[in-house]
C-alpha cells in the first residue's frame, strides 16, 4: 500500500446525502481531504457536522453519494460489499466510543477476533492477542470479561483489538467520549505512543479540545465542509 | 478467509449469549417441543394402527372373498366354494390337509374397559387350519378351544381393551354362554383384537349352517400366489376375488390410518404456525439485542453470509433442542400406549399400541429443523442488512 507521495488517505469532492422520507440531508458537501501516512489527525466539529460520517467513509463502513475515497492508492468506494469487508479486515482498526466489546468473550478472545479472519493458527492468534494486550498495558487482564474491567481498561482492550492485525490505519470515534479525564488522558497517551513509536496513521473524531491537542493535525468540520485546517 | 470459522465464531457468541435472554429462548424451544410432541403423538397412532395391520399379513398367505366384496362383512361363500378354494393349486398341503381356513366373521357388543360403552368386537369362527395359516399364533394363557364346544379364545389386545374377557370367564352371546379357555398373541397382528371360536359352532349359533365369509390360505410360497389366483378366477364355479393378506390389510388400514394422519398433520400445522411466530419473535429479539455486536463484527471485517448463517445456526440449535425434547416426551408418553379404535372398513374395533418409530422421530426432528430455519431466516436477513455505521451506535 504505497503511493507516489506520502498521502495515505485521499478524499476528493466527496458528497454524502442521506434520505429521510422525502427530505435530503446533505451531511458532507464537496469535501477534499488528504491524510499523510504516519499522521495523527483529529477531526473536530459540532454535532451533525459530518465528522463521524467522514470517518465511516474512510473506514469503508459507508459509501459516498459522490466523489472518491482512496486509501493507500485503492478506490474503496468502488469495492464490492464482500471485497470491502475483506479490505476492512486487512487495513482498518476501529476504536469505538463505547468500546463495542463482546460481553461473552474474555479480553484475550475479544482481541483475537480480527485474527479469526486471517490464516493464523490458534496458538499464533493467542500470541498476537497477548502481545497486543501487553502493548496497551493489560497483559494481566487476559482472562477478564469486559464487565469486570473499568471503562479505561475496556477501551484499552478495544485499542488492542484495533491494532492486533497491524492495520494500515486506526480510526477512532470519540475514543475518550465515555471516559473520565484521567482514563481519557491515558488512552490519548497510548494512541500518541502508537503513532509516534510505531508510526500508526490515526484519524480520531473528537469533541474534546484536550484530545485534539495530542494529534499532529486538527481538521474542523462545519456543516459538511472543512472549516479551518490548523497544522501544528 | 475460512468462511466456516467466521460462522462458527459468530454462532458461538450467539449461543453463549442465550443465558442473557433465556426466557425468549425457552419459549421458542417449548413451543417447538409442543408441536413436535403433538405431531409425533398423532402420527404414532397412525403408525401403530398401520403396524398392526401390516404385521398381520404376509405375501405367502391369501384371503378369498366373494367377488365384489371389499371386506369380510359383506362377503359370503358356500361350503362348496370353500372346498374348491382349499383344493386349489398353490395351497400348502400339510399332514392335516390343506392349509386353508374357512371362516365366519360376526360382530358382538362388549363394553370397553376404559369407558364402559359398548364396542363392536369381532368374533371369528375358524377351522382347525387357522393356526397354521396365521403362522404366529401362540397361547399365552390357558388352552385352545375344543372343536364342537361353546368355547372361545381371546386375542391379548381384546382381553386388555374389553371387559369380561379374562381366561376362565364366561361370555354370554345372545342366548348362549361361551367359556373363555385362553388368551393368545399373534405377533402384534390384527387377530389379537379378535375372539376366536370353532367355525362350526359359530355357524350353528348364528344359524348359518352352510355359510362362510372368507377363506384364509397359506400358500406353498410367495410365488405360488399368481397360480392360485389364476386357478380360482378361471374356475367358472367360483365368483370370488383373492388378494395376498399383506395387500388386503394394507387396503383395510388405508382409510383409518390416512384419516388419523390427516387429522394429526392438520393439528400440527396449526400448532406449527404458533411455534413459528414464537421462533421468529425469539430470533428477532436475539438479533435486535445484538445489533451493535453484529455491526462491530461486520466493521471488523466479518462478512454478511456468516452473520446470516450464524443466526440460522442458533435458531436451528434452539429448534433442535425443542425437537429432541418434544420427540422424547412423545416417546416417553405414547410409545407402546395401548388403544383401540374403529376400523372403518369392517366397523369393528382394532386394538393397537401407539408406535413412536425411528422414522417418526426423524420426521419430528426434521419438522423442528424446518421450523427453526424458517423462524430464523428473516431475522438473519435483517441482521445482515443492518447499515453498519448506524448499528454501531445502537445501545
Amino acid at each position: 500500500m504505497s503511493t507516489a507521495d506520502s498521502s495515505l488517505v485521499r478524499i476528493r469532492d466527496v458528497t454524502k446525502t442521506f434520505h429521510r422520507g422525502s427530505e435530503d440531508i446533505h451531511v458532507l458537501s464537496s469535501l477534499d481531504l488528504t491524510v499523510a501516512k504516519g499522521e495523527f489527525l483529529a477531526l473536530m466539529g459540532p454535532s451533525g457536522s459530518g465528522k463521524s460520517t467522514l470517518l465511516n467513509l474512510i473506514g469503508g463502513l459507508d459509501r459516498p453519494t459522490h466523489g472518491s475515497v482512496e486509501i493507500g492508492g485503492q478506490r474503496i468506494d468502488q469495492l464490492t460489499e464482500r471485497d470491502l469487508a475483506a479490505w476492512r479486515a486487512e487495513h482498518v482498526g476501529f476504536v469505538f466510543q463505547f468500546y463495542n466489546l463482546m460481553p461473552v468473550l474474555t479480553a484475550e478472545r475479544n482481541v483475537e477476533l480480527p485474527l479469526l479472519l486471517t490464516h493464523l493458527s490458534k496458538s499464533q492468534r493467542r500470541q498476537h492477542a497477548g502481545n497486543a494486550l501487553k502493548a496497551v498495558g493489560l497483559s494481566h487482564r487476559l482472562k477478564h470479561y469486559p464487565r469486570t474491567l473499568s471503562g479505561g481498561e475496556q477501551q484499552r482492550v478495544g485499542i488492542a483489538r484495533a491494532i492486533v492485525s497491524d492495520p494500515t490505519i486506526l480510526l477512532c470515534d470519540e475514543p475518550t467520549g465515555d471516559l473520565d479525564r484521567k482514563s481519557g488522558d491515558e488512552i490519548l497517551t497510548l494512541l500518541q505512543t502508537l503513532n509516534q513509536e510505531q508510526g500508526k496513521t490515526i484519524i480520531m473524531v473528537t469533541h474534546d479540545p484536550h484530545a485534539s491537542i495530542r494529534a499532529s493535525r486538527t481538521v474542523h468540520l462545519d456543516k459538511g465542509q472543512l472549516a479551518t485546517t490548523a497544522p501544528e | 478467509m475460512n468462511w466456516l470459522s467466521q460462522i462458527l465464531s459468530i454462532a458461538v457468541f450467539n449461543l453463549r449469549s442465550i443465558p442473557a435472554r433465556l426466557g425468549a429462548a425457552l419459549s421458542a424451544v417449548i413451543g417447538i417441543a409442543g408441536v413436535v410432541a403433538v405431531l409425533t403423538g398423532v402420527l404414532a397412532i397412525a403408525a401403530g394402527f398401520r403396524k398392526v395391520m401390516t404385521v398381520s399379513g404376509s405375501e405367502d398367505t391369501a384371503i378369498v372373498l366373494r367377488a365384489g366384496s371389499d371386506n369380510e362383512m359383506n362377503s359370503g361363500l358356500s361350503r362348496e366354494e370353500a372346498r374348491l378354494i382349499a383344493e386349489a393349486p398353490g395351497v400348502l398341503r400339510t399332514a392335516e390337509g390343506p392349509a386353508a381356513s374357512s371362516e365366519l366373521f360376526v360382530i358382538i357388543d362388549i363394553p370397553k374397559r376404559s369407558t364402559g360403552t359398548d364396542a363392536n368386537v369381532p368374533l371369528r369362527g375358524v377351522s382347525s387350519a387357522a393356526y397354521n395359516v396365521r403362522g404366529n399364533m401362540e397361547m399365552v394363557q390357558g388352552r385352545r378351544f375344543e372343536a364342537g364346544k361353546n368355547e372361545v379364545i381371546v386375542g391379548v389386545g381384546a382381553a386388555r381393551a374389553f371387559r369380561g374377557l379374562d381366561a376362565g370367564s364366561q361370555l354370554k352371546i345372545g342366548p348362549d354362554t361361551w367359556t373363555i379357555t385362553g388368551i393368545f398373541t399373534s405377533g402384534g397382528g390384527i387377530a389379537e383384537s379378535e375372539i376366536w371360536t370353532d367355525a362350526a359352532v359359530l355357524q350353528s349359533a348364528y344359524k348359518r349352517p352352510d355359510g362362510f365369509q372368507s377363506v384364509y390360505v397359506r400358500l406353498e410360497s410367495e410365488a405360488a400366489f399368481t397360480g392360485f389366483k389364476d386357478a380360482l378366477t378361471s374356475n367358472p364355479q367360483l365368483q370370488i376375488k383373492t388378494t395376498t393378506l399383506a395387500e388386503h390389510y394394507a387396503e383395510q388400514s388405508s382409510g383409518t390410518s390416512g384419516f388419523i394422519t390427516g387429522i394429526g398433520i392438520f393439528i400440527a400445522v396449526l400448532m406449527a404456525f404458533g411455534a413459528l411466530f414464537g421462533a421468529l419473535n425469539t430470533m428477532y429479539s436475539a438479533v435486535s439485542a445484538r445489533t451493535r455486536e453484529i455491526a462491530t463484527l461486520r466493521a471488523i471485517g466479518f462478512g454478511r453470509g456468516p452473520v446470516i448463517v450464524s443466526v440460522l445456526v442458533e435458531s436451528l440449535i434452539l429448534a433442535l433442542a425443542g425437537g429432541v425434547l418434544g420427540a422424547g416426551l412423545a416417546w416417553l408418553a405414547f410409545d407402546g400406549y395401548q388403544a383401540a379404535t374403529m376400523n372403518f372398513q369392517t366397523f369393528s374395533q382394532v386394538t393397537f399400541a401407539f408406535a413412536v418409530t425411528p422414522a417418526l422421530l426423524f420426521t419430528a426432528i426434521l419438522t423442528a429443523s424446518v421450523l427453526g430455519l424458517v423462524g430464523g431466516l428473516f431475522p438473519a436477513i435483517r441482521a445482515a442488512r443492518m447499515p453498519i455505521a448506524s448499528a454501531l451506535r445502537e445501545v
